[in-house]
């Protein structure tokens, strides 16, 4: 019997179609447009000015502040310009453009291929390289990983989770970092095991990708601590609460954080970021993206420098289609569609799905007939179509009483309701609304 | 059969009258004396309960009305001038008066001035859309047209124009109370002066990009670009973060402006029509 989360949870079509194309690395764009602010927190200041010449690896942004990140270049060339760039969402934020010119890297970036094994830095020194790597979460939230390494005084960690589960249709980047960059994720795993100082660590994998789960129990005998659990395939199970709850048996209590139950959940794309930043001296400044969608010609997994437009990445894995109507950034359930394709790459973005017309508009809305199906499907154990209904009714606080801010906005809600609410929208708006009742009050 | 009949009524009469005394003098004892003038106050009030004053309803306002010392920080923007004339007389005290208040939506961006770049189909609500994105256009700041300005109105006064799909507030069902003022996330409507036979100027953009990006979202986009400002005579323009604003205060409805903005951007209400202009005729007599 394998192993999953208790509560919820729904099955949308896998679609992953790009699960059998190797990590192919994009050819480098014209310019980048790196934006400051690609993590949870304080945007990072600005340390170059149009004009300058950068390197690959260069810090080109300081970290503002304990949660906030460094960003370094991408490319080697001229700075454009300092400027406000698009968004995803259509917004204007400041940005570094810069012109590609050649692509020399840093000379303290280790460029050699081979793998190395061995950990002599300590505890200290690993989450000092990791913070000036500017590593955030790599699944899609991009909260900065340091932050998530300091535990509170008075609080330890007794386990670490890798999470291996990529969840999401269609996306197929942790799949494949899993299955070509093993050993590097196991080292990286180490490393951050002795950053917590714990002595074991769990990789979470779904069922759906068998040749991971073989690969990496079979490599995982050769590192101390290290255990690969397959997991029954159920969205949201990459949801840091799911996970925990599938892997360990222990539930995150309402507004606390996974270290209280004493367990650090990393994705699999950060532990390799972390060996590639202890190990190799390498800033995060490229990830792997999927880039997929029924119509595409050849879904693909490209290594993408931070900041390349996703046009260009659309662009080689065969054209846009003609009939698209909808671009996603990150996978179809959590995910959003870009204004404007030239929008950069960020260190969050896991994939880029191509919808056709047909897939993408939403279905008729009609009316809630009370059959709680948003209420058996949701993972935190709320009940979706009351938020909404206060949420249209503007009973913030009652939404308040009612833990909206435990929704961890997986989508499972509208996903699975026959009437076609656009529920998690109008919860999303309550819960902003709530966090700004809780702001107020603590002032 | 009769007797049973009699001592139930008379027990439950009993019954009633001691209630009714326990009931009264409970009554009597905890009587709660409240300010006649309170209700007195109420009773001039509109009754809308709108909230545009500030305080919860019309009873809240007039409890607090008539407590306070110093009446000058009060306004019931419905009633107006003469409701708060009324309500002053009632505590012997009275109202400065204000200048009546109107509702300006700050956005011309029409489909034909504004392309759409994006279509939106969530949730009809503007609040819920601007926290997904910036709107359908390439204007972040613009109007999304999806009405919370109209929900929230309780005097029927703004409406969605089918063919602009931008807001038109209808000036004498405005009350100027502020409700769609705190509606707009996008904090495209302000409260104006109405002015002098309901005429007013005022930028009708708050788009705060450079004069390039600005133009290539919206024709009638604020550029920024100080021409304004130049020709103001009476130092009424600012200009911040490439977008002017006319203080109502300071206006006098001189016009230079709107004929000076190359946009387009500020608009004139109420005004009589210009005369047109006519090549080689003197333009005016007085300079002869």
């Amino acid at each position: 019997m394998l192993k999953t989360f208790a509560k919820g949870g729904v099955h949308p079509p896998e679609n992953k179609l790009s699960a059998n194309r190797p990590i192919e690395t994009l050819p480098l764009p014209a310019r980048v447009s790196i934006p400051v602010s690609q993590h949870i927190g304080a945007p990072a200041t600005i340390l170059v000015a149009k004009g300058d010449k950068v390197k690959v690896g260069q810090l080109i942004a300081q970290s503002a502040g304990f949660v906030s990140a460094n960003i370094h270049s991408s490319v080697s060339g001229t700075v454009e310009s300092v400027d406000v760039v698009l968004d995803s969402s259509g917004y204007k934020r400041p940005a570094i453009t810069i012109v590609v010119e050649g692509d020399e890297w840093d000379s303290s970036i280790d460029r050699t291929p081979d793998i190395k094994t061995e950990i002599n830095l300590s505890a200290q020194e690993i989450i000092k390289k990791i913070t000036d790597a500017g590593i955030v979460g790599m699944g899609g939230a991009t909260f900065p990983s340091h932050v998530k390494l300091s535990v509170p005084t008075g609080k330890k960690a007794d386990v670490l989770i890798i999470n291996g589960v990529e969840c999401e249709p269609y996306l197929t980047s942790d799949h494949r970092l899993m299955l070509e960059k093993g050993h590097e994720l196991m080292v990286g795993i180490q490393m951050l095991m002795r950053a917590l100082n714990v002595d074991r660590a769990m990789i979470g994998v779904e069922n759906n990708k068998p040749d991971a789960i073989k690969y990496l129990t079979e490599i995982s005998s050769s590192y101390k601590g290290i255990s690969v659990h397959a997991l029954k395939v159920k969205y949201p199970q990459g949801g840091e609460k799911q996970l925990i709850k599938a892997l360990i048996n222990r539930e995150v209590p309402s507004g606390g954080l996974p270290i209280d139950v004493g367990a650090v959940v990393h994705n699999v794309g950060t532990a390799f970021a972390v060996y590639e930043a202890v190990q190799k001296n390498k800033p995060l400044f490229e990830r792997v993206v999927t880039v997929t969608g029924k119509n595409l010609a050849k879904p693909s997994n490209f290594l993408v420098r931070i900041g390349t437009p996703v046009s260009e990445l659309i662009s080689a894995a065969g054209g846009i289609p003609t009939d698209t109507a909808k671009v996603v950034n990150g996978g179809p359930m959590m995910g959003k569609a870009v204004v404007d394709v030239n929008v950069p790459v960020t260190k969050g973005t896991s994939g880029v799905i191509v919808f056709p017309a047909t897939e993408s508009k939403r279905k008729t809305e009609s009316v809630c007939i009370r059959c709680a199906k948003c209420v058996s499907v949701c993972p935190m154990g709320l009940e979706p179509y009351l938020l909404t209904r206060m949420s249209q009714r503007m009973m913030f606080e009652n939404m308040e009483h009612e833990r909206v801010l435990d929704c961890i906005e997986c989508g499972s809600c509208s996903f699975t309701c026959p009437a076609n609410l656009p529920l998690l929208d109008y919860i999303r708006l309550g819960k902003s609304e709530v966090n700004k009742i809780v702001r107020a009050r603590k002032n | 059969m009769s007797s049973i009949l009699i001592t139930s009524i008379l027990v439950l009469s009993l019954l009633g009258l001691t209630l009714a005394v326990v009931l009264y003098l409970t009554a009597q004892k905890f009587k709660i004396i409240e300010d006649p003038r309170i209700e007195q106050v109420e009773a001039v009030l509109p009754g809308a309960n709108c909230g545009g004053c500030g305080y919860p309803g019309c009873h809240g306002f007039a409890e607090a009305f008539v407590k306070a010392d110093d009446i000058t920080s009060f306004f019931c923007p419905v009633g107006g001038n003469v409701t708060m004339a009324n309500a002053a007389k009632v505590i012997g005290k009275t109202a400065e008066t204000k200048d009546p208040m109107v509702a300006v939506v700050r956005c011309s961006g029409s489909p034909e001035h504004r392309k759409r770049i994006a279509e939106y189909e969530g949730a009809p609500s503007c609040k819920l859309a601007t926290a997904l994105y910036s709107g359908d256009t390439a204007c972040q700041y613009g109007c999304l047209g999806l009405g919370d300005c109209v929900a929230v109105c309780q005097f029927d006064a703004i409406y969605i124009d089918p063919v602009t799909l931008l807001p038109v507030v209808n000036e004498d069902k405005c009350t100027g109370c502020g409700a769609c003022v705190k509606a707009c996330p996008k904090s495209i409507i302000e409260l104006r002066k109405k002015g002098p036979k309901g005429k007013r100027i005022y930028v009708s953009c708050i788009n705060k990009d450079k004069g390039g990006p600005a133009r290539k979202a919206c024709d009638v986009a604020c550029i920024g670009c100080g021409k304004c400002v130049k020709v103001c005579p009476h130092e009424a323009i600012t200009l911040e973060n490439n977008l002017a604003y006319i203080d109502y205060n300071k206006c006098k409805l001189c016009r230079k402006c709107v004929e000076e903005c190359p946009t387009g951007a500020i608009l004139e209400i109420n005004f009589p029509l210009r005369k047109q202009k006519v090549e080689g005729q003197i333009e005016s007599t007085e300079t002869l």
